[in-house]
């Protein structure tokens, strides 16, 4: 009986939409966020709000330039590593694995 | 694990970055921070004079912070915990 009030508390079936989240806890995941910003990094904590604390960053930041003449959308992305970032959660959308290519 | 009294670096969400002292932090993650300096270059405005200042939690963007004196295995324990205290 003590065993099922544990199955229940510690559970490795994803049921609520953090439960995703916990288990990436360690693992290196991908975060999207507010203002074409895009973060890869090793989760170490998060909460509710999904304020999060990462290791190994790297930050992407995309903006788009316009040429004045030829009126073409020209894609710059800036990238820049921090070792260690806590992330406030208001500017996150979305949680993710690593994007593998091929 | 606290980081008061270690340097870190809060970049905002008006794009400022300021490197400074950790005082103190509350509740709304309002934060506190001593002996303050601008860093990154053209984002900055003119704070010459000021030494010590109180930012509002809702405005941050990132804090950065030293890695080595954060203990992941502690703050991935501590997480889950939480989790778990939210389930309930």
């Amino acid at each position: 009986m003590a065993d099922d009030v544990d199955q229940q508390q510690t559970t490795n079936t994803v049921e609520e939409p953090l439960d995703p989240i916990r288990l990436s806890l360690d693992e290196r995941i991908y975060v999207k966020m507010r203002n074409d910003r895009e973060l890869r990094g090793r989760l170490h904590a998060y909460d509710q709000h999904l304020n999060m604390i990462l290791g190994d960053v790297e930050e992407t930041v995309t903006t788009i330039e316009i040429d004045e003449e030829t009126y073409e959308e020209i894609y710059k992305s800036t990238k820049r590593n921090i070792p260690m970032l806590f992330v406030r959660g208001d500017g996150v959308v979305l949680v993710a694995p690593p994007l593998r290519v091929g | 694990m606290s980081l008061v009294g270690k340097d870190v670096v809060v970049e905002l969400k008006n794009d400022l970055s300021i490197c400074g002292t950790l005082h103190s932090v509350d509740q709304y993650l309002n934060i506190k921070l001593t002996d303050i300096s601008v860093t990154d270059p053209e984002k900055y405005p003119h704070m010459l004079s000021v030494k010590n200042c109180f930012i509002r939690g809702s405005v941050v963007r990132y804090v950065q912070l030293p890695a080595d004196e954060v203990d992941t295995q502690l703050l991935q324990d501590a997480a889950r915990k939480e989790a778990l205290q939210q389930k309930q």
